[in-house]
């Protein structure tokens, strides 16, 4: 029998499982042992009826150096349907819970009120869509630019399998109201292990590879992906530091308590931002912005200047999520600081990709792929500018926990980490699965302005009702009395939240445009269609 | 991998030598303004703080030369509003409710602090205009009053609210559920709640109505007054003004009868204090149906 061990391990962990369902200390517990268990049973009889090596399409390595290995392009053709799988999922749920927001009846009691839609959004978004987009652009990048087939063997597989079983125990907990109340960090505590074995087991891969390079010397975009896997796995385990009530039980207490728990939280909160979407993001920029423009990096100083000072500046930035908070005024001035020193280094890796189309700016007209990762990097540099402003103590008095913190972090995810994961997707489906060229590149054009358009909308309407919101929470009277309830500023966000809802689908319609376009690929289609410009100056799109 | 230098044709900039897949990077020296910008705001950092508190030490921090701290801050900006209305709550503490409206400056605080304070302790149940809502919750700006519509007897109401158990000088008035309790048979509250409706000179059945005047007189007059007009000393609502507290259809009224809802509103006067319970007592005085 092939795949034998992992077929035992399988079985064994779903054996276990059943354990777990039967003497859980708890019905939430069970509820999580039953769904891994049934997890398992599928994931041992899709194992079971595996037939061949889906290596199908080998890459070999350049110049034959490898002699018969080949690039592992197996997790990364799974991790890049993931990508688009569980984006549409994020993106969905981000639209019902926009719609939850603007009409409060479509709350639907117990499992699908905002309260636990509102993880399940930002995680599938986050860690789901945005972890796959890592995952598999990582394994891609990493390959090419050490020419060395990915180190672990069926270890990556692990990765691949083992990060989107803690997705789905993460998301099926939160609807199952499984969670330790921490924003970004929801899932209980075995969900945690889990994750940070995956983790390690990621680490091994990436820096096994590494080591092993057949260059002498790193490219950037690997810093900033080493960077970021190293950074979770820290971020991670701090931030999840808890005891259980029962190794049976699915609750937890958390290891601190007060304002330390709060400024942990936040340290981890605020470099999940910093290294997952920031520093692994730059790593995905640094290798497809310039094999797409085939142009050079613009400045391998730069490089080196900028990628040490924000992983040096952006780890002590968390405590500008607690102005004005019972943490001590010191903790709250280095936030501050450090956040606004964070402003250059973080425009460092801006200029880097902009530049980079220099002698190659023609192709922001020409190619829709150069188009969405300008429009990432513009975005970018703009929620990178918006964050050290934020930071600032007067700024902040006004924008705290107002819809402006959820129009930053938009601009941010749609903006930048969207926009530039949608480009690599693009970039890697033709050369995964061995196309000529994209289905159509009308319709990335179409999934472009969608999006642009989508993202335009929502932060211009946020940052209306987060500044409105500000300005109504904090009026006062000639007398020196409030002048609006707490309600009436809620009513007054109504208008916004409906808009807001406009542009979350204007957003979700590109993505399945996007994916249609790339189910059409990888089944081997070309969509026959005008050349997307046909002036006579115009070159040849790049795909 | 070719590991020598060369010059980039289109920006005449050298390289660095090394390739990635096809990927070269240039040897471009940092753009200046970034550089300068990236000073100044190690620079600001630097002085923000020396001026502000900054710097952990063993068991302390620095306090930065400006001598600022965030509790200081908020003490300050309290003391100043406090200043701003210069004993005007006290006064208002010692003034009798009734005789608040006799002073301008006083009436104009006591309203704008009523105002604000209706909007986080009341709107919640009355709502943001104070217009009240079908399910209990009354209208203030009309001229029906269950508990009375002066000065005092709003102050009682809200200082110690309507069937508050835990507090004893709570207003309390319950009507007997006619039907749960057996007393009239469903035929009779229906006409019952013609002949109420016929009160309020509403759409009616006249025969039904006329057959429970007697009716109304035993059972309802006593509380509700011989014309439904209501006793404000006794909690008994005007029943003929065609305002409702939880519907006026026909079915809404017989419900009420039949087994009625008793709405209840906390008491405020320890929650609050005098000061703006006397407030809120002239705000919604004003709105327009004071008596």
């Amino acid at each position: 029998m092939k795949h034998a061990a992992q077929v035992i391990a399988v079985a064994a962990a779903a054996i276990l499982a059943l354990f777990g369902a039967a003497f859980g200390r708890d019905e939430l517990f069970q509820a999580h042992a039953w769904i891994l268990f049934f997890v398992l049973a599928l994931a041992g009889y899709l194992l079971l009826q595996r037939k061949t090596s889906e290596d199908a399409a080998l890459i070999p390595l350049k110049d034959g150096e490898g002699g018969a290995t080949a690039y592992m392009d197996g997790p990364i053709r799974y991790g890049a349907v993931a990508t688009m799988f569980w984006g549409i999922v994020g993106f969905l749920v981000g639209v019902v819970i926009a719609v939850q927001l603007a009409w409060p009846q479509f709350n639907f009691e117990p499992y699908l009120n905002f309260g636990r839609l509102r993880p399940l959004h930002t995680s599938a978004v986050i860690f789901a869509f945005g972890g796959n987009a890592l995952l598999c652009t990582s394994f891609w990048v990493v390959q090419r630019t050490c020419r060395q087939r990915l180190f672990g063997g069926d270890l990556v597989w692990f990765v691949f399998w083992g990060y989107q079983l803690f997705i789905v125990l993460a998301a099926t907990g939160y609807l199952l109201g499984v969670t330790q109340s921490k924003e970004y960090a929801e899932p209980e505590w075995y969900v945690d292990l889990w994750l940070t074995i995956v983790w390690v087991a990621y680490l091994v891969v990436f820096f096994g590879t590494l080591l092993t390079r057949r260059e002498p010397h790193i490219y950037v975009a690997n810093w900033f992906y080493l960077s970021f896997i190293i950074t979770i796995a820290m971020l991670h385990v701090v931030n999840n530091l808890a005891i259980p009530v029962s190794l049976l039980g699915s609750k937890s207490y958390s290891a601190f308590a007060g304002v330390q728990d709060a400024l942990t939280q936040w340290w981890y909160g605020h470099n999940a931002v910093g290294f997952f979407l920031t520093a692994g993001f730059l790593g995905m920029m640094y290798y497809f912005m310039p094999k797409q423009a085939e142009r050079p990096v613009y400045s391998y100083r730069l490089s080196i200047v900028h990628f040490w000072s924000l992983i040096f500046l952006y780890i002590w930035a968390g405590p500008h999520h607690l102005h004005y908070t019972a943490l001590p005024d010191w903790a709250q001035t280095l936030g501050m600081v450090f956040s606004i020193m964070l402003w250059m280094p973080s425009w460092g890796g801006m200029i880097n990709g902009l530049m980079t189309l220099a002698g190659a700016w023609d192709k922001v007209r020409t190619d829709p792929l150069i188009r969405m990762m300008v429009i990432a990097l513009a975005f970018y540099g703009m929620s990178t500018f918006e964050g050290p402003m934020m930071s600032i103590k007067t700024v902040n008095s006004l924008s705290h926990y107002t819809d402006w913190t959820i129009g930053h972090v938009h601009s941010g995810a749609l903006g930048w980490v969207g926009m530039i994961s949608f480009a690599a997707i693009y970039f890697l489906v033709p050369r995964l699965w061995g196309r000529r060229r994209l289905y159509s590149l009308r319709m990335v054009n179409w999934h472009f302005w969608l999006a642009t358009l989508g993202i335009v909308v929502y932060a211009a309407v946020m940052w209306v009702s987060g500044i409105t919101q500000g300005l109504m929470w904090r009026e006062y009277d000639a007398e020196g009395f409030l002048v609006y309830s707490f309600a009436e500023t809620v009513a007054a966000m109504h208008p916004y939240y409906a808009l807001r809802v406009f542009g979350g689908l204007l957003y979700l319609l590109g993505a399945l445009i996007m994916a249609y376009n790339l189910y059409q690929t990888i089944r081997g289609r070309e969509r026959q269609e005008r050349p997307l410009v046909t002036t006579a100056t115009a070159a040849q799109p790049a795909e | 991998m070719s590991d020598k230098k060369e010059v980039d044709d289109i920006t005449g900039v050298e390289t660095t030598g090394h390739e990635w897949d096809g990927i070269k990077e240039l040897n471009t020296p940092l753009p200046r303004w970034w550089v300068w910008i990236f000073y100044a705001t190690i620079v600001f950092s630097i002085g923000y703080m020396i001026y502000y508190p900054a710097v952990p030490l063993i068991n302390d921090a620095t306090k930065g030369v400006g001598g600022y701290s965030s509790r200081g801050e908020l003490h300050e900006a309290m003391d100043e509003a406090r200043a701003e209305r210069a004993g005007l709550l006290e006064q208002i503490e010692a003034t009798p409710v009734t005789e608040i409206p006799n002073d301008a400056e006083l009436m104009r605080f006591a309203t704008a602090g009523g105002s604000s304070a209706f909007k986080v302790y009341c709107s919640q149940c009355h709502g943001s205009g104070a217009q009240g809502a079908v399910g209990g919750y009354p209208n203030l700006n009309d001229d029906a009053w269950i508990w009375g519509g002066d000065l005092e007897a709003i102050y009682w109401t809200i200082a110690h609210g309507v069937r508050y158990d835990a507090d004893p000088n709570s207003r309390f008035a319950m009507m007997p559920a006619f039907g749960a309790d057996q007393i009239l048979g469903r035929e009779e509250i229906t006409q019952l709640a013609h002949y109420v409706r016929s009160l309020s000179g509403l759409e009616h059945d006249a025969a039904q109505a006329s057959a429970a005047a007697e009716s109304f007189e035993i059972n309802c007059a006593s509380c509700h007054g011989a014309e439904g007009e209501g006793i404000p000393e006794l909690g008994s609502p005007n029943i003929a003004d065609a305002i409702w507290l939880y519907g006026g259809e026909t079915d809404e009224i017989a419900a009420q009868i039949y087994n009625p809802q008793h709405g209840v509103m906390p008491s405020w006067v320890d929650r609050l204090g005098e000061s703006t319970v006397k407030q809120l007592t002239v705000y919604v005085h004003s709105l327009g149906g004071g008596q």
